[in-house]
Order: C-alpha cells, then structure tokens, then sequence
C-alpha cells in the first residue's frame, strides 16, 4: 500500500515513519507538516492509504478529509480521544490511534485498513440496502429524560453534531438528544433532508437562500462542504 | 509528582536502531524547547485557547517519554485552559521541567 504521512509535529511523523518500515506491505512515499501540501501531492498523484493528524494549525484532518472527492483509506492518528465519534460519519476512516503510537495497536490499524479493501470490493458487487421504513414515516421519536418525544420530520429544520450528541433544531423547538448524525441520518426520508457537512443534516425544503459556502435556514447559517455541495446544487429546482 | 521521564516507548520504537533513537531525539530536543516556550508565551498573555492547542501537542512528548498521570494531567489541563482555568498549571509545568531536564542528560 502507497501511503502519506500527514502531522505538522516532526517527530510524530518519524514516528509513523518508523513503524511503518516495520510492515513490508507498506511504502510510505511522502509526508507533509499540513494538510495543504498534501492536498497539492494529492492533484498528482493517488494513495492507498493516509495517516492524517486531526489537529492541525489552520486546517484540520477533517477539513483536508472534506477537501477530497474520492479519499483513499485514511488513519487518524492524534492525542485527542474526543474525535472518535466524529471519526465513524467518516466510510473511509478504517481506524483511529492516539498517541503515543505503540507497534502492536499499529499493527492492528494497518489489518483493518487491508481488511477494509476487501470489503469494498465485496460491497460494490451488491447494491446498497434500502433506508429503514421508520425514514418513510412522518415521524421521529426522541429519547428525552426517559420520555419519548414525538417530532414531526418536515419540521425538522437542521440537525447539528455536538460530540456525543446531536442538536435537532425544528420550527419551534430544539432537542439535544444523545446520537449521532449518522444515526439520526439513517431515520430521515432522504428526498428531505442531506449532509452538508461533517456536523450539518438540512432539512432541504427550509434553505432561505445559499451563499458560496453557507446556506441560511431559519436564523443559522450552515456551512456547507465541498465535496458536499455539488449534491446540494443537484437537489434544487434551479432556473 | 513521582514520575521521572524514561525512554522506553522510544527504545521499544527503535527496535535496536540506535540511529533511529540518536535521530528521534534530535528533533524531539529541538522540537521540545520551541513547543515549551509557545506554550509560556500564550499562557502569560492569557490567550488560553492558543495556550490549549500547546498543551495538545506537547500531551504526544509527555506521553513518549513515559509519564500517565502526567499525560492525564495534561488531558485535563487542556481541557481546564479551554475554560481559561489554570489550576492545574504548577503541576503541568512542572512535569515539562522534568523532561527539558531529561533531555540535557541524552
């Protein structure tokens, strides 16, 4: 496997260049102290796999993940356990280690990254398995101090990521509710609703208007990814 | 504190290269330093979130050279920084003079 080093601390990326030369399936050809650099050799050339620091000055492994049309397999590596929810919004993150890097847990990452290629060739030959039909109904029940809150989905106007739990914002009211975007994702009709960002679910129908980057629903303006907007721009009846 | 810094982590790394060890501990004595006086700098200006992000980086070296109560109190005082509370500051510089200490004597 062809891979980069992505870290802006030096000895880190000694560090996973070291254990790197200790596994013969892997060739580490370049490594860069920001994420910009990367994305530059990125234009070129392809990789297998990614080492990716998460926190960076200026720009963060997620942002430079954002920044990526097709991303190869990625490992996080970072000295933050908070990430690790966020990680799994992520298909292409196959693993997450904090440092300090030890041989052994490095050793098991780089088995799910080679695991990870052969579930996707197994995966493309089937088609994706249909949305659940609680995504069809008009509802949404929430776990709220063990009561269970009925939301009707179409007022539902944005849904936002707070580490390990997500905020649903609706015409009248906002819940906090201990999930994840992925999960509540999985729940909404996709006709409706679509990630915009790594921490953003719209509610399509309640966009005001779109800037460059950002679109307005209610009084919150929601940034809108890159990679993520050429779909956004599909999904409107545009003049 | 009890913990004094070792070199464990970075010999088990090594694998018998002392060329690898001698090299990682030439940046990690220039890296270190830099990383330290960042970390002052902001942390006497009180621009605590700056402050935070040195405490970050510098958690990977405190961890590197062996210390876990050290790395916890790091964890924490990152987190105490992002609320601009510095209670934990005596003990988290106190673990850094050990290992600039440490690093003299490589």
């Amino acid at each position: 496997m062809n891979c980069i080093i992505i870290d802006d601390e030096e000895t880190a990326r000694m560090i996973i260049q070291q254990l790197c030369s200790q596994v013969d399936e892997l060739n580490v050809i370049e490594d860069f102290p920001n994420a910009i650099q990367a994305i530059k050799f990125l234009n070129k050339e392809e990789v297998d796999l990614i080492f990716l620091d998460i926190h960076m000055p200026d720009f963060t492994g997620f942002d430079f993940i954002d920044t990526l049309k097709n991303p190869p397999k990625i490992i996080l590596t970072t000295s933050d356990k908070n990430f690790a929810l966020e990680a799994f919004e992520y298909d292409c993150i196959v693993d997450y280690l904090v440092k300090p890097i030890t041989l052994p847990r490095f050793l098991k990452a780089i088995q799910k990254a080679e695991s990870a290629t052969t579930e996707t060739v197994t995966e493309a030959s089937t088609e994706l398995p249909s949305k659940t039909s609680s995504a069809e109904e008009n509802e949404l029940y929430i776990n709220i101090d063990r009561r269970l809150i009925k939301i009707n989905i179409p007022t539902i106007n944005l849904i936002e990521a707070k580490g390990d739990y997500v905020l649903i914002k609706t015409e009248k009211q906002n819940y906090t509710v201990h999930s994840t975007l992925k999960k509540v994702e999985e729940k909404l009709p996709t006709d409706l609703f679509l990630k915009v960002h790594r921490s953003y679910i719209i509610n399509i129908k309640k966009i005001i208007d779109i800037e460059d980057n950002s679109v307005l629903i209610a009084k919150d303006v929601i940034p809108v990814s890159r990679s993520n907007r050429p779909e956004l721009m599909k999904r409107l009846n545009m003049l | 504190m009890n913990e004094t810094p070792n070199l464990i982590y970075i010999k088990e790394l090594a694998a018998g290269s002392e060329a690898f060890e001698q090299k990682l501990i030439g940046i990690v004595k220039r890296e270190f330093p830099d990383e330290k006086d960042e970390f002052l700098k902001n942390y006497t200006s009180k621009a605590y979130t700056k402050a935070a992000e040195n405490v970050h980086k510098l958690k990977h070296k405190i961890g590197m050279f062996g210390f876990e109560e050290g790395y916890q109190t790091a964890i924490d005082f990152e987190e105490e920084l992002k609320s601009s509370n510095t209670s934990l500051y005596s003990k988290f510089i106190l673990i850094l003079e050990s290992i600039e200490y440490f690093l003299k004597t490589l």
